[in-house]
């Protein structure tokens, strides 16, 4: 049974949002990094580089595939979490603590085409 | 080819542990129980149970058996002693490779061949093909015998405690007939991972009741996932990926399997003769980046601006913190210590050639 925060905003490809005001914290859902196994890699962008919804910006790798990382909003990269550059199996430790990249989003209506919590409990089937 | 997958004598047990299941080579295989690193570390640092039920077998026998399987196997078995294993390769004429393979020399004009699962039909009718000239008997045994890999520094001990099967006579590379449970089953010291261990071939009823007494004593079962992370840090090649139709052995740096100058020769020798003598045009090097980022089979390997390879596969190492791949490269750009890269995505990464020996071997000799 994996772990589903309330609040959050969740993808179809399985990464979250975090919303705190004009930021968004995006990461992988625990679902996923179960899906994964151990994750050995996390290839992030650089903080001032653009995202954009539905697009790839990065990868996390486990051991015997790397899986793309596709934003679930539009927005500035504002901060990486460079732990997962020393640690990436942070993220298997706790994949909503440990959120991959924070942006300033820009258009927060794209919010409104995500799913809630309970929508993603259904799609993967809990 | 909607061909039914096929399933091992131990998929149901493999099942009931929660193991991931994925197909490779036509059945339907553990990848992983607890997770690849976890297992990739009991078999270094202890021991692991792998089911190899895959695999294919094939025994060949009568009175030309040793000079037909030299004549299409590259290493020399002329004149062995029984009990002796060897690893090499079945080539086509041009050198390309049909499969790597290790012969077990059973007895005089008695041999066990152990050939992968993904090219059991294609061997099967090679080698027929090649024995219509020979006075032997070629019999593919693959659905008779299951196989289960015990590998790691405790491997010995496991055996003896747990199946009690007595393996401290064997040498890395030889194999015995024992007795277990009123059959007849083949042991031998091999394996695909770089650490010392066992090879057990047997009958589906006996494999099931082997695997079930090491999972009463807890060794730890072990999925291909690892089976793929051990053997590629060590240097050992896959068939596909650093074997194939298209990359002889000696492209893939494995001459010392080819016994060039043997008695009678063997298909596929004049081809590697030539590569050795003039260099083939493409070479199989170890990688090693200097950063975090992973190679990946396919991803393309440049010097310069130029794209000079490609990599054949690569891992964040699991006993090696390093990025690591082995990569098949223009001879000219495979020189040892050379500054090349990987485009990963999309960034280009700096990789240094190395030796494709990431990791050091533990072998019984």
């Amino acid at each position: 049974m994996s772990k589903i925060i309330d609040g959050l905003y969740y993808s179809e490809s399985h990464e979250y949002v975090k919303v705190d005001g004009e930021f968004g914290y995006i990461g992988i859902t625990d679902y996923a990094q179960h899906e994964l196994g151990n994750v050995v890699y996390v290839d992030m962008p650089e903080v001032d580089d653009e995202v954009a919804a539905g697009e790839e910006f990065g990868a996390v790798e486990s051991v015997k595939a790397a899986s793309d990382l596709l934003s679930p909003v539009s927005g500035t990269v504002v901060e990486v979490n460079e732990a997962l550059e020393d640690e990436p199996g942070l993220i298997n430790k706790d994949a909503f603590e440990n959120w991959i990249i924070k942006v300033e989003l820009s258009d927060k209506s794209e919010l409104d085409g995500l799913m809630d919590a309970a929508a993603y409990k259904a799609m993967i089937g809990e | 080819m909607a061909e039914e997958i096929k399933t091992t004598c131990l998929h149901d047990n493999h099942v009931a542990l929660g193991a991931l299941m994925t197909p490779f080579a036509g059945f339907d295989m553990p990848i992983q129980y607890k997770g690849i690193v976890e297992e990739h570390n009991a078999v270094r640092t202890n021991v692991g149970v792998f089911d190899v039920s895959h695999m294919g077998e094939v025994a060949v026998t009568g009175p030309e058996a040793e000079k037909f399987v030299n004549y299409i196997f590259t290493n020399d078995i002329k004149d062995a002693e029984i009990g002796k294993v060897f690893y090499g390769m079945m080539l086509y004429p041009d050198g390309g490779t049909v499969d790597d393979l290790l012969v077990y020399k059973m007895g005089e004009n008695d041999f066990f061949l152990v050939i992968n699962a993904a090219n059991i039909d294609k061997d099967v009718a090679w080698i027929n093909e090649q024995a219509a000239n020979f006075n032997v008997k070629v019999e593919n045994q693959s659905d008779y015998y299951a196989q289960l890999a015990v590998q790691g520094p405790e491997s010995e001990n496991t055996i003896k405690n747990v199946l009690d099967l007595d393996g401290s006579d064997l040498t890395f590379y030889t194999v015995k007939k024992v007795q277990y449970d009123g059959e007849t089953i083949i042991l031998s010291r091999t394996g695909y991972t770089g650490e010392d261990g066992f090879e057990i071939y047997a009958s589906h009823k006996a494999i099931v009741k082997m695997w079930n007494l090491l999972m009463d004593a807890g060794v730890q079962p072990c999925g291909l996932g690892c089976r793929d992370t051990l053997r590629f840090e060590v240097g050992l090649p896959l068939y596909g990926d650093e074997l194939t139709a298209e990359i002889s052995p000696i492209m893939a740096t494995l001459g010392m399997f080819v016994k060039l100058d043997k008695e009678g020769g063997f298909i596929g020798r004049d081809a590697c003769a030539q590569q050795k003598a003039e260099g083939s045009a493409k070479k199989l090097v170890g990688l090693e980046l200097h950063d975090k980022a992973i190679p990946r089979h396919g991803y393309e390997v440049l010097q310069g601006d130029n794209v000079v390879g490609y990599v054949t596969t690569g891992y964040r190492g699991i006993s090696v913190d390093k990025s690591l791949a082995f990569a098949l490269v223009d001879r000219a750009a495979g020189t040892l210590g050379n500054e090349l890269s990987v485009r990963i995505r999309k960034k280009v990464f700096p990789a240094t050639v190395v030796k494709k020996r990431f990791y050091t071997t533990s072998y019984k000799k």
